[in-house]
């Protein structure tokens, strides 16, 4: 299937791509695409325009700055497979970049693709949200009203960044909080403490499928009681789903049995899932169930093992 | 809609062609160049059929656009050897790596890049490596087979090479 006719543009600059984005409100950025062009062939998406990041510098890598892991939004799903940094300090990232689509997918699509997209049925946004992660936006407002119309395109329009925390950025199926203009262009998940450890579990038809369900648990254990710990949800709703009472029935728990169960049964009740070709209602739930007390008993057994 | 001008290098040859932004690599490939060693498969990014080397990374040709891959290396089945079989075509051969055929391009292309950054793969790195192409005649067992026998093949030369 051949998508239906739109623009090319492939700016230089970010400033350049969100003035694209704003003189075409039905453009829609390109990243690795690998969500994006399937949805054009099947006439899901129309985008009258296309702006393709690629050619803008800057936009993707992996390193560790200010307390954080920063990610570039055009890093490739396959280069957190490959981080040594990943795979050493940030399990449940791993593991969730490793279930991504497939390893051929894996080496076009980008990490700020999948959350951008805000498919509920990609694999990030959980784990973003049981990481506490937090997204930045950069936009150009246009601050030079009032200035003579033949000096305007002298000025040149300045960078304003935004930091969204995970919590606020998922507002609907395929919809963010960014705003017309405004580019996600760094993901930053905060660097683990002592006694951390997360996993992710997906269930899946097949690779490259969409989740029947996963969970994503990330968890800090202090003297020997869980601290801290965040449970999120995919594909079990509109957006990605925080299952706070999950959470709460960790925090304060030895990590034991008991605790995992009840947080797996508090997960479970939080799901919103919708009957389709891959389970009924109650299947996803009961997968729900399972899967957190998987993920929990795994973020558990790497916490530790975690240095102290 | 629009139209751009892209030089794609395939199997090292510079292609110059005026395309519409919606054409597809496997379309500009089998359509512009003519070369139908690519196929098409599912067209919903699952199957693999239409894998190639875009920079020497395997990837699906139905799922990025030929403006895209402007300024880039593209190797199909066709550029595999250089006049001769490519160890991994050899492997498929020996080992009968395949049936119908169909899957086989893009699962040697796949093959390919795996052994480049995995000289000796085990069975499961193996699986796991080609699991974005799909295959509905052998079960996997003889394409498993035929990268080992690939690995072998290279090794091999590799080895005769530096004697």
């Amino acid at each position: 299937m051949i998508p239906p006719q739109f623009d090319y543009h492939v700016p230089e600059s970010l400033a350049d791509a969100s003035r694209l984005l704003l003189a075409n409100p039905e453009a829609k950025l390109l990243a690795g695409g690998h969500s994006l062009i399937p949805m054009m062939r099947f006439r899901l998406a129309e985008p009258s325009a296309l702006v393709d990041l690629r050619k803008i510098p800057g936009l993707a890598g992996i390193g560790e700055a200010e307390g954080c892991l920063r990610i570039g939004a055009m890093t490739r799903e396959s280069e957190l497979e490959k981080s040594e940094l990943v795979q050493g300090r940030y399990p449940l990232l791993a593991d969730t970049a490793r279930v991504i689509g497939d390893p051929l997918v894996r080496n076009l699509a980008t990490v700020g693709g999948n959350v951008a997209h805000a498919d509920p049925g990609n694999d990030h946004p959980a784990t973003m949200l049981a990481y506490r992660a937090s997204f930045v936006g950069r936009s150009f407002p246009d601050r030079r009203s009032g200035t003579l119309l033949e000096q305007r395109h002298e000025l040149p329009l300045q960078a304003e960044d935004r930091t969204i925390g995970a919590d606020d950025f998922f507002t609907g199926p395929f919809s963010t909080c960014l705003k017309p203009g405004e580019i996600l262009i760094e993901i930053r998940i905060p660097a683990p403490e002592a006694g951390s450890g997360g996993a992710y579990e997906k269930f899946e038809r097949k690779v490259g499928d969409y989740a029947v369900a996963a969970v994503a648990v990330q968890l800090r254990l202090e003297g020997g009681r869980i601290a801290e710990a965040g449970v999120a949800l995919t594909n079990v709703g509109l957006t990605p789903i925080r299952a706070s009472a999950a959470e709460a029935a960790l925090i304060g728990s030895d990590g034991g049995e008991a605790a995992l169960d009840e947080a797996a049964g508090a997960a479970a009740a939080a799901a919103e899932p919708h009957e389709d070709h891959r389970g009924s209602v109650e299947y996803k739930r009961a997968v729900v169930r399972t899967l957190t007390f998987r993920a929990a008993s795994r973020a558990v057994a790497r916490a530790k093992e975690a240095p102290a | 809609m629009s139209s751009h001008h892209v030089t794609i290098q395939v199997n090292g040859e510079e292609h110059a062609r005026e395309v519409e932004a919606r054409l597809l690599l496997v379309h500009f490939i089998r359509e512009e160049l003519g070369l139908t060693g690519t196929h098409i498969g599912c067209d919903t990014t699952s199957c693999g059929a239409c894998t190639v080397l875009l920079d020497g990374t395997p990837v699906k040709s139905c799922t990025v656009l030929a403006v895209a891959a402007g300024g880039s290396r593209v190797t199909t089945v066709e550029g595999m050897g250089n006049g001769e079989l490519h160890p991994v075509q050899q492997g498929f051969t020996e080992k009968h790596g395949l049936q119908c055929g169909f899957c086989t391009p893009g699962m040697m292309l796949t093959s390919k890049a795996l052994l480049e950054a995995n000289p000796d793969p085990q069975e499961d790195e193996i699986r796991w490596g080609i699991s974005g192409n799909l295959c509905r005649c052998t079960g996997y067992v003889n394409i498993v087979k035929a990268v080992r026998r690939a690995a072998e093949i290279m090794k091999e030369s590799k080895e005769n090479g530096d004697g």
